[in-house]
Parts: structure tokens; sequence; C-alpha cells
């Protein structure tokens, strides 16, 4: 076999096709459901942050220290490693270690604090005064949260799972490297073990046809939802 | 009727306690438009945030219509707050939703449905004159349309207290005098009450019928509006009502210097009307019965609630007896006079 050569890139008739438009929606998948459960945890911890950061009451004060060192310790460590070192947990919670569903909580744990601390750096930056106009028309905390909050910071919000999706994408592709499936399986077994390069070539093109579309959404959105300037 | 009763805040800070406010007493009738005016850091902004509970006081009491609203916590607070309109210097509107949606925002807070919501929000868009402008968003306004937007929301709930914040700071004067046009409409339409605080006298003169003004904390003179304006006692008070009656003092300065140069025997004297005097032919008067040479450098008359407020620079020439004389006489008539110099 000639598959040192640059020519083998281009030799698609080893490609299977059937095997490559699985492995896609098997990514498309893995993305979009840890997208949605990085975006409800990611939300929900950086309220959590955001409305302890301040707080004089020592509960909440301990609250914000516990999650602020949940979000920073698993924000650091290095994806590939987190894979490993959740093994354990992973087999607990889904039962296998092998397959699509086995990277899913490795890939929202390592999101979703990511994700948090840009939540929480959109609501500091929204102008102050806008909460106090609230408070000053006597709106509950909770109020201020559903309807000043969330809705006042929807396009930083937006914009910051489009980021955080991306470097999913990248994610479930190194998941894949050891087993969980996908495009990352399909390029590393049968391209890079198989030495068949045209598969790993067409495998990341259509990854970067995915970060494409899915910025794309991304920037649309937050065009659409964006009132502050025209 | 709000009542300050011996109310004093205190922060600390890394340069040591401040005291934002100081044995504040102060009582504010139903239906009038109180400024409280000051400079930066006068302790106003935190004097007016204790009317809502946005602030409370170290010390002291402040109570409205009986109830002390300094001692309201969580839901009691809340309930009182919806009765308490605030408007802001910056606004405050909610970017991501229209001038309806925004005047619908406290209704909803107050948990008035969708529909009771939209409907009284039509009827205030259209109070502030903003009717064909509902669907727009902030960003697509005016300064002064966002501040009627401001206005519109804090009427939403029917307040019987508007608190107003420098409400005025960040626009241009003509669309000023509209919003404070507004403001005076709905106080006599709606009989509210209005507390404003402000760096600008011009504000005080246009709208208010009592005045405050604060230092350092302390409020150290009150009254109404033109009882402070024709006897300012402290010095603070004196500057705010120099800055209103001759807006261009510094000009005036340099035409006084430019007519010494020009008239090095005359004197140069301002005279401050309080009034009915303004109407009254003073000047014309002391003309006859005095034999003098009159410059006029320049005046204004200001109308404020209460009445009008003229200034007057002029230089007179003549034998000294007679000058002395004509001073004598405008102080006969309670005209207030200054000699700016006198060789």
């Amino acid at each position: 076999m000639n598959s040192q050569g640059l020519g083998s890139y281009f030799n698609f008739s080893n490609v299977d096709w059937g095997n490559m438009i699985s492995s896609t929606w098997e990514t498309i998948w893995l993305t979009l459901v840890s997208m949605i459960v990085v975006a409800i945890l990611g939300i929900a911890l950086g309220l959590l942050l955001f409305e302890t950061t301040n707080s004089q009451n020592p509960l909440a004060k301990l609250l914000n220290w516990i999650v602020a060192l949940f979000v920073n310790v698993f924000r650091s460590i290095p994806f590939i490693i987190l894979i490993v070192l959740l093994l354990p947990i992973t087999q607990k919670l889904v039962g296998t270690i092998i397959g699509p569903r086995a990277a899913l909580p490795s890939l929202i744990i390592s999101a979703a604090p990511f994700y948090a601390r840009m939540v929480e750096l959109a609501f500091h930056e929204l102008d102050h005064g806008v909460v106090e106009a609230a408070e000053s028309m006597g709106a509950t905390r909770w109020q201020i949260i559903r309807k000043v909050l969330l809705p006042e910071s929807l396009p930083a919000l937006v914009s910051g799972i489009t980021v955080t999706t991306i470097s999913l994408i990248g994610y479930t592709a190194m998941a894949g490297a050891i087993g969980a499936g996908g495009l990352g399986n399909l390029a590393y077994q049968d391209g890079f073990q198989s030495n068949n390069n045209a598969i790993t070539l067409v495998a990341t093109v259509i990854i970067v046809i995915i970060v494409f579309i899915f910025q794309f959404i991304g920037d649309f959105a937050v065009k659409r939802i964006d009132k502050r300037a025209n | 009727m709000i009542e300050f009763k011996d109310v004093t805040k205190t922060f600390d800070s890394k340069q040591g306690v401040v005291h934002a406010v100081q044995d504040v007493n102060l009582k504010i009738e139903d239906g009038h438009i109180y400024g409280i005016v000051g400079y930066s850091g006068a302790g106003k902004s935190t004097l007016i945030r204790m009317l809502n509970g946005l602030e409370t006081p170290t010390s002291g009491t402040v109570n409205i219509d009986g109830v002390e609203i300094s001692a309201l916590t969580g839901a009691k607070l809340r309930e009182q707050r919806h009765k308490i309109g605030m408007i802001f210097q910056h606004f405050n509107l909610l970017w991501s939703r229209t001038v309806l949606e925004n005047i619908m925002f406290p209704l909803e807070i107050a948990g008035n449905s969708k529909a009771d919501a939209k409907q009284k929000a039509e009827h205030l868009a259209e109070l502030v004159g903003l009717s064909g402008r509902e669907t727009a968003y902030p960003s697509e306004l005016s300064g002064g349309q966002k501040q009627r937007v401001g206005i519109a929301r804090a009427l939403a709930n029917e307040p019987q207290i508007l608190l107003s914040d420098e409400a005025t700071s960040a626009l241009d004067p003509q669309t000023t005098d509209e919003v404070l046009d507004l403001l005076l409409d709905i106080n006599k339409k709606l009989n509210l009450t209005i507390v404003l605080i402000t760096h600008e006298m011009h504000v005080i003169r246009k709208i208010a019928d009592h005045v405050a003004v604060m230092e350092d904390g302390k409020i150290v003179e009150q009254g109404p509006v033109l009882e402070v304006f024709k006897r300012p006692k402290q010095a603070v008070t004196k500057r705010f009502v120099n800055e209103e009656v001759t807006p261009s003092l510094n000009e005036t300065t340099a035409v006084v210097g430019q007519l010494l140069e020009k008239y090095p025997k005359g004197t140069i004297v301002q005279l401050t009307f309080h009034g009915d005097q303004a109407q009254l032919p003073i000047v014309s008067e002391m003309l006859k019965q005095y034999t003098l040479d009159l410059n006029i450098i320049e005046g204004a008359i200001h109308q404020t609630q209460e009445g009008a407020i003229g200034s007057l620079y002029i230089q007179i020439s003549g034998d000294q007896d007679q000058i002395d004389g004509a001073l004598a006489y405008l102080q006969k008539m309670r005209v207030e006079t200054e000699v700016l110099n006198r060789e």
C-alpha cells in the first residue's frame, strides 16, 4: 500500500461513506446533548456564583467558595486527563466506558465550569442601574433573575454557549480517539491506525463544516437578539 | 407626608468612616415638588434612596404617611416600593424590551395580568407623549424620549411619590425643559409628590416649590424656593443662586474689566431684584432723583415657581454724593446692591 504518499489523502475509494455519515451523526448528537446540559448547568452555576459573590451571609459565602473551587479545579484539568480520571465515575453513571454515551459525563464536567464563568461575567457586565431600577419597583430576587438578568444578558449568554460548543466539538473528537465513537474515533482508528489518510481528511473537513455551522447559527442568533444598537 | 428624623448614614471605607448623611431633619408635604440641591458627594443621592429603601439609615427614621420605611424589609418593603416611582439619570431602561414592554415591567412585577398591563402601558405611553413609538427599542430613542419612558414606567403602579435622581442631568437644555414641563404637568394632574435631587439650580427654579441645600451630608438651608433665592445665608447656597442668576459671570467679569479701563471713574454695582421689585421702575426713579450717567453692563430676569428674580449690572458715574445717595435709595427700595469696584 502506498500509504505514505501525499496522494493517499485523495484516495477516496477507501472511504466507507455509510460509516462516515453515522459517525457524523454521533458527533452531532454528542455535541448537542452536551451543549444543552452544559447550558443549563452553566447558567445555574453562573447564577449561583453571581448571586453569592458579594453576599454577607456566611452560608452564601461558603456556597460561593465551594462552587468557585469546583469550577476552578475542573476548568484546570486537561480534557484528555479528565476522561481517564472520570472512568470509574462514568462506569457507575452510564454503565459503560465505551461509546458516545460514555463520553457525556466528562464532556459536561469539563465544559460546564468554563461556561459558568462566562455566565457570571455576563451578569457582572450588566449595567447595575437596571437591577437597581427593578429593585426600586419592588421586584423580588427571582423576578430580577428572570426578567432582568437573563433577558438583558442573553446575547452574551448565546455567544458564550457558541464558543463553549465549538470547544465541545474539539473535545468530542478527543473523546472519540479513546473509544467514544464519532468522527474523532473514525479519524483515529480507521484513518490513522489503518493508514487511510483520506478518511482522516474527510473527517477533518466534516468537523470544520460542523464548527462553521455552529458559529454561523450562534452569530446569527446574537444579531437577532441584541437590540442595543441597530 | 414624608418625614426624615435625625437621619444619619455612615459608610466604612478604606479612608475611614464616611458620613454620607448627617442629622437630616426634613418634612415634605403631599403634592409638593421638593428639590434637594448640592454638589456631587453632598449626600443627596444617599438621602433620596432612603425613601424607597435602597439605602437604610444608620440611625434615625424615614417615614412616609406614618409608615416607617426605614424599618421595612422583605415583602413589606417591596409592597411599599410599588407605590414609589423612581426615575434615573441614565434612564436604566431594559434594552431588550420595547417602549411598551418597559412600561409594562413594573406592572408585571406588581402581579398585573399581561392584558391589564398592556392596556395601562398604552395609556401611560400616551400620557408622556410617546404615542406611535410603543414598539421602538430604547436604542432607537433620543435621550428625552428615553426619560419619558422612564417617567411612564415610574408612574405605572400609580405611586403617590415620584423620586427623581438627577433625571435631567444627562439631557441637553431644551430636552431638560421638556422633561421638567412634563414632570410639572404630572404633578398637577395626579397631585403627585415629587422629590428630586439635582446639581442644577435651573431645575429647582423651573419646577420646585421647596428646596433644601445639602453640603457634606448636612442640609444647610431649606424652605420655599423664593425665600432661599432671596436671602441665601450659606456660602454654598449663594454659589448656587449666583450660578443661576448670572449664568455668564465670567463673561461679565471680562466686560467689567473693559469698562473699568474705559470709564476709570465709574462705580460698578450688581443689583438683585426679587418678586414684585422686578416689576417696579426703580432704576428710572433713581435716575430722576440723582444726577448720574448710567451704563447697563448685563441683566437678566428669571421666573421661578413663586415669582421673578432679576439681576442687573450697572456702571454709574457722577459726583460721589450723588452715587452714595443713589445706593442709599436702592437699599431703601430693598434692592440688594453690591458694589463691585470703587476707586
